[in-house]
């Protein structure tokens, strides 16, 4: 090892104040879920879990729950398919402005989300679209095909094409290849990349903020409003946590199907 | 092989499925075939997005009724980008914003490095896939939660206030520009982590050893052989701090009480002045394309 002594301490120790910084919210935020208090003041001042009661019995809550599963599923849907065309297109055909399509694909997630909301919300209003959850299924879709274009582009170019060969050449057609052999190879990559894509639209706000409209609230929604009144924050402190445990399923479903590698792969 | 191939019993041709002519004929057709599997996505994308895009890049340009409020599709004007030149507080903003972008891309790499590092070549492999998942968590939780985490934090009676006090510290509650610098370094963190920690453990060690061997210090072996080295990376993810500082508009307003350009848009979007909240948003795209052209002469593609 060519790091001494010291610097590896010195290393670890960051690392160690690094991983404290990273969680210390994350540990805040669940320890008031069970704050006694109505107010959010620090120390909490007892025990309980009458929030979780309160928050099951909140109509708003739930039905920005249900939303933000129609609108994650539907949005999930569309970006699987453009997402799996596009990548298959990129991966097998050399042609003209093949770079660009690349770069257009990524634009909507690299351009900031302020823009994209913004733009689509003008686009909505000039064309007389009623906005609600349908255009926000739009734009959440738009930048989910990314993520399942890069998930199944990865696994294209690992591997070998020999397979689709042999069944063409067993006499198998083109849909029967697909069906048959380039489908279920594609098999975890479809289900991370779906994965992803849920996640990604189930917690975005930015973009959504702009295309959904008076009358429709998803959870981020809900939580942003919420968070602006005082009598709500012990409901939202629920909501946070259950969330917090919601979210090491992706991390988990990750790490099981294909390392611990891809787990940081929202990027 | 199915029943339906090329004969039947009486040796003539028999009819072939639709889908099984198609297939016949798309086989030599190459182009066809990419236009098919392309067609649908580059639709949606050209349609969908760089529709958006010029709508707005246009809509820029158009006027706003002052009776009704109303935007007038069509009806041409420079006015809001005179509005956005005379306003000194546009300038203000948008340095305001540009900077606090930078210095939260400085600030992520600053603190991902060490952490990187470790996890690349000081850790075990054990140790390496354990802290992978414990950067993925905090990825994974919820924007509004990590941001709402914070805001209990920094509010007055908050855990912040209850460790200063008694150093005789003053905290501003909810009202500190300095708020933003840490929460949103806090949000965008574990997106420099994980390009850093990729870009680490590409450089062989064998490098680091050569180094060594002619004479050169951990502080030199740093600067003249890994930095270089994990650049490409570093730009990688400082592509993610920085077009996401400069996109959000909920963070500020909520922990720091500060407007950034994306405040300013969105206040400005539908009841305000939506000519002016379409031409403001045109400096963040100037600066993102900027930027990404910037990144990819660098190499931080490779990196991602």
């Amino acid at each position: 090892m060519v790091e001494s002594k010291p610097i590896r301490i010195l290393l670890r120790l960051a690392s160690a104040l690094v991983l404290l910084f990273l969680f210390l919210p994350l540990v805040v935020v669940v320890i008031y879920a069970f704050n006694e208090s109505r107010t959010q003041a620090w120390p909490p001042t007892g025990f309980t879990l009458k929030w979780f009661g309160e928050a099951a019995s909140n109509g708003a809550l739930l039905e920005a729950i249900v939303n933000s599963v129609i609108v994650g599923a539907s949005a999930t849907a569309v970006a699987l398919v453009l997402g799996t065309l596009a990548a298959l297109a990129i991966h097998r055909y050399r042609f003209f402005g093949r770079e660009t399509v690349s770069f257009l694909l990524v634009l909507p997630i690299a351009l900031p989300g302020v823009v994209t909301g913004i733009a689509l919300q003008r686009t909505f209003k000039t064309f007389g679209f009623d906005l609600g959850l349908m255009t926000i299924v739009i734009g959440h879709a738009t930048f989910c095909i990314v993520i399942v274009f890069n998930n199944v582009i990865a696994r294209l170019r690992r591997l070998p094409s020999s397979p689709e060969e042999a069944s063409g050449d067993l006499g198998a057609d083109m849909w029967t290849t697909f069906r048959r052999v380039t489908g279920p190879r594609l098999g975890t990559a479809l289900l991370s990349g779906a994965l992803l894509a849920f996640a990604l639209s189930f917690d975005e706000i930015i973009v959504t903020n702009f295309t959904a409209g008076a009358g429709t609230q998803t959870i981020p929604l809900w939580i942003f409003a919420a968070i602006q009144r005082p009598s709500e924050l012990p409901v939202v402190n629920v909501v946070a946590f259950l969330l917090i445990l919601v979210s090491v399923i992706p991390v988990w479903l990750a790490q099981r199907i294909s390392g611990a590698e891809t787990a940081g792969a929202r990027l | 092989m199915d029943d339906r191939g090329s004969s039947n019993d009486r040796g003539a041709p028999v009819r072939l499925s639709i889908q099984r002519r198609l297939a016949i004929w798309l086989f030599p057709h190459r182009r066809v075939q990419l236009g098919l599997l392309l067609g649908t996505p580059l639709g949606w994308l050209a349609i969908a997005y760089l529709g958006s895009l010029a709508i707005l890049l246009l809509s820029a340009f158009w006027t706003k009724d002052t009776f009704t409020g109303n935007v007038e599709p069509f009806t041409w004007s420079l006015k809001a980008f005179q509005t956005l030149f005379a306003g000194e507080v546009y300038r203000t903003v948008a340095i305001r914003t540009v900077g606090m972008a930078a210095l939260v891309t400085v600030t992520c790499a600053v603190l991902a490095l060490p952490i990187a590092y470790y996890m690349a070549r000081i850790a075990s492999p054990r140790k390496r896939s354990a802290l992978l998942v414990a950067i993925a968590v905090p990825l994974w939780a919820a924007y509004l939660v990590k941001v709402y985490a914070w805001r209990t934090i920094l509010q007055g009676n908050g855990l912040l206030e209850w460790v200063l006090t008694p150093f005789g510290v003053e905290s501003h509650g909810l009202k500190d520009i300095a708020n933003a610098w840490l929460v949103l370094t806090y949000l965008w963190l574990p997106y420099m982590i994980v390009p850093v920690y990729a870009g680490l453990e590409r450089i062989p060690g064998s490098m680091l050893e050569a180094s060594a061997d002619l004479g050169g210090r951990a502080g030199t072996t740093f600067r003249r052989v890994i930095l270089p080295l994990v650049f490409p990376s570093l730009v990688a993810g400082s592509i993610f701090t920085f077009s996401l500082t400069l996109g959000d508009y909920i963070t500020p307003d909520l922990v720091a009480d500060a407007k950034f350009i994306g405040n300013v848009i969105y206040d400005n979007s539908s009841l305000g002045n939506p000519p002016l909240a379409a031409a403001y948003s045109m400096l963040p795209i100037a600066i993102m394309t900027i930027y990404l052209l910037a990144a990819r002469r660098l190499g931080a593609f490779q990196s991602l």
